[in-house]
């Protein structure tokens, strides 16, 4: 095989896609290596799931595809469907992004992989479901003879996308294609399924497309990088070089646009602007709209992916690119950054400023019923059981959890602003539990929210001066402060007061959260509750609204809630850091501390698990791979309930088990006065 | 599953003990046999039209409750539906007519449903070419056209084609030829030769309608994830479709034979009459206009029991395409 190493396996060279005449892949070209990592990374629409559709001819009928794409020197562009078939599974397999959708819901797990494996191979049935409980049991499924016989609906999401990739490789093919494989997951599951990944292309041995938004994935996963924008190449090099010397503004902006976790603060670099339509794309660089460093030149014709011979295959598609190479500058050299002024945490000690939100013990449980027609309670969810939370004047707090760890029960008990189950609940020192309903009115303004989806919660027949004056209209405000209000918010979010009478659907989705932003900020609250307001975002996009929050704190004095899945947001936007797991506080305290000397396994386990987007870094890791899913919130277990996937206990002599087994751990400051509380028996293990 | 099924079938034998009581209260209520007898020429005397009237189990002097008690201890322990108006069997009559019916009714029914199926699906996979825009077209022509117009429709369509030809081409009255010699084969041609029409009137209807559906629940299907991910392993396009979209698209309609089945059963009346069918449709109108309580409950108690049994078929069959269900 030693000579085969050194020749292209799959070669895509002037690559296009139309549909319907719209561009969105126009002309790529790709080199994948036998056995190597290629990493395809780009933002929504920059055509690079399309591409790795068009590999395989699976893109559909209207999708009109030209160029060339060869596999071992055949031509696949224009292969009858038929011989495509051969191939599609055999020697370039798939794994798509959300595996919920991507099993047929109506067939047994096993029954589709052994239906994989006899389309190419001549097994009987036994034979081929022997096969498939082997294939379950190497990307690490437990009791693999049990899990042929589950649908997939039984599964979690992290157990169906193993399943996904057993199935991918359940042939042994030569490519692996894979496509946002851990975007739907949580951050412990993704790290788990890109171990998965490894693995698997550890036991066959084939080359790995791994498309992504995320750079950190692709600085942990890849050998060699592609860059897409506007459907187009625009730099390819190895993961190490490209991350050190970027040679085009994009990718460099892209870098800079990230937040890090393993830094805090600071603004970030954002790429102004957004995408470029690609029915409608000026000539030249598609990016120059957006690129600080471009020249008149720059927008005539469209620059050549190209590199200098020496330059070990980096290629990039920018006029300037050896100027980068030679300069290698910091992305903030290039782009102008916001300059955000110290916000109000940052200059008073915490104890001299007021509480704004105090949640104590706050617990909310779901009966399940039963029954078609009588229903019978058999039993009941604790969805949040347990919740502590500290606020205090213009600080933000950072919400950290999983999926199913009570984030959003969480809040909506919190807007809720009635008498919680259980616990307390205090908003600018006011028990919510006393409130009657004119003082809860008026508390109301206090506490505004900002939600994940700005096309869902704006109202798409309303003009957006409607609908940021709605919050003012509820609490009774007069029309001249209405008139006066909405251009001096729109301002303030950054958009122009002369875009009021627009509507929703013209604008890009960042300027559609800024929207959101000044709607939630009409009223003056005390408190922004943020509901992950930046994942729907591309991260060029997400950086802008991001430094966008970071100075309204600081001009307006505000206190944020900042809910989000994603730990390096997180990390660079918070004071301070609370971690949920099932429905429970078991980590909090100042953002710096809870990152840099986590105290709960659960908190180190998921910090562990964030890529970072730097791959010298991310080699060079010690990683936590948690066991299993989060248990079935429905049980209440006597003692610690992290108890059964916690590392630290697992690794405990079994004398000190007790304890956990037992003992319910209670959060604990990690020494007298310090803000850092952990609730674990043994943070220190 | 059969603990689900069985669960089901309870469920519907309720429904069913209820819906009969109340067609039972309602026919009652809504008919009155009593003037029926007053007006006969001669005229009975008080006397003996409620002795009548009671031997018939239909006298409005006895309570509802009561009379439904004993007729459904007939019904229950002799299998007895009573006597009609006339003094006859109620059992005869229902015997000699459900035969009729259920050979159009079942025919029509199933083969709209195999044909609106198959030419939705084909027209979801066509979407935009001639021959689904064609399909969709004639759909909704068929759909606007009441069943009543579309029976007169094919009739007149056959004695004109009679009228041409100077000989019945297809036959367009009856449920046979009379009289007809000749061996079981010929008899079977000539039933299938009389279904035809009527048939056709009631499948026309159904097939357009489940054509639209289907045609919208396998346009789901087709941009679903999981037939790329079938076609992704290798399942050439055709097979991919039939095995992992065609089920999965079919699930959603199998609740809709069981209810659209009511549709069919009344189209069936008008059918009836105008192909001169003696069924149960012709049966109802008939009893109802001579204030025949017990007849038109049988008709009613025929009526549940097939819409509850195509429930239950429907149940049957959204349970084997969809194992999520059984648990
Ligand atoms: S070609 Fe010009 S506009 Fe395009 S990225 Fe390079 S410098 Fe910027
Ligand atoms: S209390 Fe025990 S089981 Fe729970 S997190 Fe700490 S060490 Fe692990």
């Amino acid at each position: 095989m030693t000579t085969a190493v050194e020749t292209d396996l799959l070669t895509v060279s002037d690559l296009t896609v139309d549909f319907a005449g719209v561009p969105a892949v126009r002309g790529v070209d790709l080199r994948l290596r036998r056995g190597e990592t290629l990493g395809i990374v780009g933002e929504s629409g920059s055509g690079k799931s399309v591409t790795s559709l068009a590999i395989l001819g699976l893109l559909p009928g209207t999708a009109a595809v030209s160029g060339s794409v060869k596999l071992d020197g055949r031509e696949l562009v224009g292969l009858p469907n038929k011989e495509l078939s051969a191939i599609r599974g055999r020697k370039v397999a798939m794994v798509f992004q959300d595996p919920l959708s991507a099993f047929t819901p109506v067939y047994r797990i096993g029954d589709q992989i052994v239906e994989a494996l006899r389309i190419h191979q001549d097994l009987d049935r036994a034979a081929a479901r022997k096969r498939a409980a082997e294939l379950l049991d190497l990307v690490g499924i437990p009791s693999p003879d049990r899990a042929l016989d589950s649908f997939p609906h039984e599964f979690s999401g992290g157990m169906r996308q193993r399943a996904m990739i057993a199935m991918a490789i359940a042939n042994d093919p030569d490519i692996l294609l894979a496509d946002e494989p851990t975007t739907a997951l949580d951050v412990t599951i993704q790290a788990q399924v890109l171990d998965v990944l490894r693995t698997a292309q550890r036991e066959t041995g084939a080359a790995l497309v791994l498309v992504s938004h995320d750079l950190g994935v692709i600085a942990g996963m890849a050998d060699r990088v592609a860059v897409m924008y506007a459907g187009r190449v625009v730099e390819t090099a190895g993961v190490d070089e490209l991350f050190a010397r970027p040679q085009h503004p994009y990718t460099l902006g892209l870098i800079g646009a990230v937040p890090r976790l393993d830094t805090s603060g600071g603004p970030l670099v954002p790429i102004p602007g957004g995408p470029p339509s690609l029915a409608a794309l000026p000539p030249g660089c598609p990016f120059a709209a957006r690129c600080p460093l471009a020249e008149d030149r720059c927008r005539t014709v469209e620059p050549e992916l190209l590199g200098r011979p020496d330059a070990d295959g980096h290629l990039a598609a920018c006029v300037r690119s050896a100027e980068l190479a030679e300069r290698a500058p910091a992305p903030s050299e290039v782009y102008p950054v916001p300059e955000v002024a110290p916000a109000v945490a940052d200059t008073a000690v915490r104890e001299d400023r007021e509480p704004v939100l105090r949640v104590s013990g706050l617990t909310k449980t779901f009966p399940v019923l039963k029954g078609s027609v009588f229903k019978r309670k058999v039993g009941e969810v604790y969805a949040v059981d347990g919740v502590e939370l500290d606020i205090r004047r213009g600080e933000t707090l950072g919400l950290v959890g999983e999926s199913g760890s009570g984030k959003s029960t969480t809040l909506f008990e919190l807007l809720h602003l009635a008498k919680p189950e259980a616990g307390r609940i205090e908003l600018l020192g006011q028990d919510t539990a006393q409130l009657d309903r004119a003082s809860a009115h008026r508390l109301r303004s206090d506490i505004q929210i900002v939600f994940q989806d700005p096309m869902a919660s704006l109202d798409p027949r309303m003009p957006i001066s409607d609908i940021i004056a709605e919050p003012l209209l509820a609490q009774g405000a007069a029309r001249e402060l209405i008139a006066r209000r909405v251009p001096e918010l729109l301002r303030q979010v950054g958009l122009e007061p002369a875009h009021a009478s627009r509507y929703p659907h013209q604008f890009s989705g960042g300027q559609r959260q800024r929207i959101s932003i000044a709607r939630a900020l009409a009223v003056s609250p005390q408190l922004l509750v943020l509901d992950e307001p930046v994942s729907a975002l591309d991260v060029s996009v997400q950086a802008g609204v991001l430094n966008l929050l970071q100075q309204l704190k600081a001009e307006l004095g505000l206190a944020y809630l900042f809910v989000s899945h994603d730990l390096s947001v997180i990390r660079h936007l918070s004071d301070r850091v609370s971690v949920m797991y099932l429905g429970r506080t078991v980590e909090a305290g100042a953002v710096d501390a809870v990152f840099e000397q986590p105290r709960h396994p659960y908190t180190r386990a998921l910090l562990s698990a964030v890529p970072l987007p730097d791959p010298a870094a991310e080699r060079n890791r010690t990683r936590i791979l948690l066991a299993g899913d989060p248990p079935s919130p429905t049980e209440r277990r006597t003692g610690c309930p992290f108890r059964a996937r916690c590392p630290v206990y697992a690794a405990l002599p079994a004398t000190r088990h007790a304890r956990c087994e037992t003992e319910t751990p209670v959060l604990t400051e990690a020494a007298p006065g310090q803000d850092h509380t952990a609730a674990c028996h043994y943070p220190e293990a | 599953m059969i603990r689900y099924l069985a669960k089901r079938l309870g469920y519907y034998a309720a429904l069913l003990i209820v819906a009969i009581f109340l067609a039972y209260a309602l026919s009652c209520t809504a008919l009155g046999p009593r003037t029926y007898f007053e007006a006969k020429q001669p005229r009975p005397s008080a006397a003996s039209v409620d002795r009548q009237l009671t031997a018939l189990n239909i006298n409005d002097h006895t309570p509802v409750v009561e009379r439904f008690g004993k007729w459904s201890k007939d019904l229950v322990l002799h299998a007895d539906l009573g006597r009609t108006i006339h003094n006859t069997s109620v059992n005869a009559e229902f015997g000699r007519r459900i035969v009729v019916s259920l050979r159009l009714l079942l025919i029509g029914s199933l083969l709209g449903m195999l044909l609106g199926v198959a030419g939705g699906a084909w027209s979801a996979v066509r979407q935009y070419r001639i021959s689904d825009r064609t399909l969709t077209l004639v759909s909704f022509v068929l759909l606007s056209t009441p069943v009543f117009l579309l029976a007169l429709l094919l009739k007149n369509g056959a004695i004109a084609a009679k009228d041409a030809v100077g000989h019945e081409v297809i036959p367009f009255t009856g449920y046979e030829t009379p009289g007809l010699s000749g061996g079981i084969g010929a008899h079977l041609a000539d039933w299938g030769l009389h279904l035809l029409l009527p048939t056709l009137s009631l499948a026309l209807g159904g097939l357009a309608m489940y054509s639209r559906y289907q045609r919208g629940t396998m346009l789901d299907v087709l941009g679903s994830d999981y037939l790329r991910t079938a076609e992704a392993k290798g399942l050439t396009r055709n097979r991919a479709l039939l095995k992992h979209g065609l089920r999965t698209a079919i699930i959603p309609m199998s609740t809709m034979f069981a209810y659209s089945f009511l549709g069919i059963f009344t189209g069936a009346t008008f059918t009836e009459s105008i192909f001169g069918w003696h069924g149960m449709g012709e049966w109802f109108i008939q009893a109802i206009n001579e204030q025949d309580i017990n007849s038109v409950v049988a008709v009613n108690l025929f009526a549940a029991v097939v819409v509850l049994a195509s429930g239950f078929l429907a149940d049957v069959l959204h349970a084997a395409l969809d194992p999520r269900v059984r648990s």
